[in-house]
């Protein structure tokens, strides 16, 4: 197999390369840079096969994405904290339109003030535009990932948001397997989808409609976002068999007899999984998907490893509340006879997880004083 | 240009369309259809047209209409033309349409970056000098003077309209050109022109907007005549940024900026002083623009 020593970003913008896109609209912004390179680069050479294009702005990136991907063509974007906050107009549109876009998003701290580190709350804030979303754990998953974002949303007709941590996985160089572009794109095929603007043919396109037919239409979207988990495991399969990996919405690694398990996704995931040995009485579960939020998956999986409790990584906070994912799984086990004890490990502003946040939180076990809700650091 | 090619079935736009009376900016659409015929694709931003293409699966045009949100106009049309090349479709004319507040204000980085980038398509701004379709607030495109829903009687706007043809000009563009509701064979010579011509074109209507201007609807053409008229809005084209040629000089019809002012109640408040004013303005303004004319070695 042809492994390249190759970064997260590298491996975002080859994986665009391989798959085949018409046009690459982008807006570079820290730490998603080197994916908007690394495709410059390959039109410099000449082996984009699409279109660059350098907008002005990321909400031009995105618009730019939307009139092409209306065509018909085949597009791809990536951004990062403050772009994806600009584009957040755009970003409801695209799905609003059934626009199968693909985009990465490199976590970082949303400001003020100016932060780099990785906080997830940029693309957890966009939970709820219709957007699918998968966190990647490292360069292997990013490249697998952005080639199966593409089938995914084409099959499905609803925008991709691939998503992973800035530097511990953008800048972090992993050898990782690079199939050859024509082995790729026989998988991937060309776009399978219908073109909305097509010439000669009269439309009205995403014209001013009533409340009621906004009804129909998010409930269609909705209906067909609750079907990806299923697609993806298609797909996974399909590409098991070509690539010999597959992925699943949610992973979990559990050691005999543990009862607690830490929840965490993006790059924490690996970060926990190197700990686990040292972290006695504690598994692993990697949320991969998190839109839409496969919340039966975790619950079969809560049930038959019978956890006790849950300590949920959340590199993120949403202010008023707690942790994202903590939200979620609480909501999504909410129907179980046996629910777990949920603690939310808030690690808001991208701080990094060592080895004693995570023993620290593990200490605690259910029937202690609990505190729902703890912070990686303590207040100075 | 035979008289049968304006016969009803060579219109590309239907009637039962959900404009106002006398609107111009339905009449520019009407026009900017016929003259570029059918395989055009349509982006249109967030304006009155929004309305006016009527509620879909209704359209009030026979050709693709791609709605798009409010400052996104000049990136989308990047996106449809290279998205339509994608696809083969090298032949079909891509217009982005967009209202004052899509092109003056909310719209302009996009409309800057798509211009910069010489995107090959058509970007056609119908300026009715306001926020019409929300109830005539004021925009950087209504005119020193007039009254709108944000500056109410006796408040009027101050400061400048934003002059958008010497912004476009300055981003050396290969075509641009204002054009009036009253000279369509002009309106309609421009557009095939710009049809003709490859990277961004940038064409300018002013549009008489009756409810917001405060005029019967039967007077639009008349307005739109008087503006030409009174030195408001001449008729000029501009190519490569550089080179700047009148289409119509107002020598014989010259009127004073009185007459256009009265007859549009949104300058009723505007006393004779500041008609004086603004009569001045529009002379300088004028001598700037001729000024332009005869350095780019144009004759009359």
């Amino acid at each position: 197999m042809p492994y390249e020593l190759i970064s997260g970003c590298q491996a975002a913008a080859i994986a665009v390369q391989r798959a085949g896109v018409d046009l690459v609209a982008a807006y570079p912004i820290t730490p998603q840079t080197a994916i908007v390179e690394t495709l410059a680069n390959f039109e410099a050479k000449g082996e984009l096969g699409g279109e660059f294009v350098s907008v002005e702005s990321e909400y031009s990136a995105l618009s730019c994405c939307n009139g092409a991907v209306a065509a018909g063509a085949r597009v791809f974007t990536a951004t990062s904290s403050h772009g994806l906050a600009y584009m957040h107009e755009m970003i409801q549109w695209c799905s609003g339109a059934r626009f199968p876009i693909v985009m990465v998003n490199v976590n970082r701290a949303v400001g003020a003030p100016w932060v780099l580190d990785p906080d997830q709350g940029d693309s957890l804030s966009q939970r709820d535009t219709g957007w699918m979303q998968i966190y990647c754990a490292n360069a292997q998953e990013v490249f697998d990932t952005v080639l199966q974002a593409f089938m995914l949303s084409e099959e499905l007709l609803l925008p991709s948001l691939v998503v992973f941590d800035g530097f511990y996985i953008s800048h972090t160089y992993e050898p990782v397997d690079v199939p050859e572009v024509e082995k790729v794109r026989e998988f991937i095929g060309p776009p399978q989808f219908q073109a909305q603007v097509e010439p000669g043919v009269q439309a009205n396109l995403h014209g001013l409609s009533k409340g009621e037919t906004q009804l129909q239409l998010v409930r269609r979207r909705h209906e067909d976002m609750l079907r990806a988990p299923q697609v993806f495991t298609a797909i996974n399969e399909k590409f098991y068999r070509v690539f010999g990996r597959s992925y699943k919405t949610v992973d979990a690694t559990i050691p005999e007899g543990s009862k607690t398990a830490f929840l965490a996704a993006g790059s924490t995931a690996e970060t926990v999984k190197w700990f686990l040995p040292e972290l006695k009485g504690c598994g692993l579960i990697q949320l991969r998907m998190f839109r839409p939020f496969p919340g039966d998956e975790l619950g079969r999986i809560v049930e038959e490893q019978g956890l006790e409790r849950l300590i949920i990584v959340d590199r993120n906070c949403s202010t008023g509340t707690g942790g994202y994912f903590a939200q979620e799984v609480r909501a999504a086990l909410y129907g179980l006879t046996v629910r777990p004890v949920i603690q939310d490990l808030l690690l808001a502003g991208g701080i990094d997880l060592t080895k004693d946040i995570l023993a620290g939180a593990a200490e605690k076990s259910p029937g202690d004083k609990l505190v729902d809700q703890e912070w990686g650091v303590e207040l100075k | 240009m035979k008289i049968t090619d304006y016969s009803i079935e060579n219109e590309l736009m239907y009637s039962g369309h959900n404009a106002c009376p006398g609107c111009g900016g339905a009449l520019t659409v009407r026009y900017l259809t016929r003259a570029l015929g059918p395989n055009m694709a349509l982006a249109i931003t967030a304006s009155c047209w929004s309305i006016i293409a009527g509620a879909p699966p209704l359209t009030a045009l026979k050709c693709p209409i791609l709605h798009c949100p409010f400052p996104s106009a000049g990136a989308v049309g990047s996106g449809l033309r290279r998205g339509l090349n994608a696809k083969g479709h090298y032949d079909t004319t891509v217009v982005v349409l967009a209202g004052d507040g899509g092109t003056f204000d909310i719209g302009l980085q996009a409309l800057s970056g798509a211009a910069q980038r010489n995107e090959d398509y058509i970007f056609i701004c119908y300026d009715n000098e306001a926020y019409m379709n929300t109830g005539m607030q004021t925009s950087s495109a209504t005119p020193f003077g007039a009254r709108t829903s944000t500056r109410p009687y006796p408040l009027f706007k101050h400061g400048q309209k934003k002059d958008i043809m010497r912004i476009m000009a300055a981003h050396g563009i290969p075509y641009a050109a204002t054009a009036s509701l009253a000279f369509p064979q002009d309106m309609e010579n421009k557009l095939k022109k710009a049809q003709g011509i490859k990277g961004f074109r940038f064409m300018h209507v002013l549009s008489p907007c009756p409810p917001g201007w405060g005029t019967d609807s039967s007077e639009t053409i008349h307005l739109s005549r008087l503006a030409v008229f009174t030195n408001f809005y001449p008729l000029y084209e501009i190519i490569n940024g550089e080179q700047w040629q009148m289409t119509y000089y107002p020598e014989k019809t010259r009127t004073p900026l009185k007459e256009y002012l009265e007859a549009q109640r949104r300058f009723r408040q505007v006393d004779e002083m500041t008609i004086e004013a603004l009569q001045e303005e529009v002379d300088r303004d004028w001598e700037g623009l001729l000024k332009r004319v005869n350095s780019s070695g144009e004759t009359k």
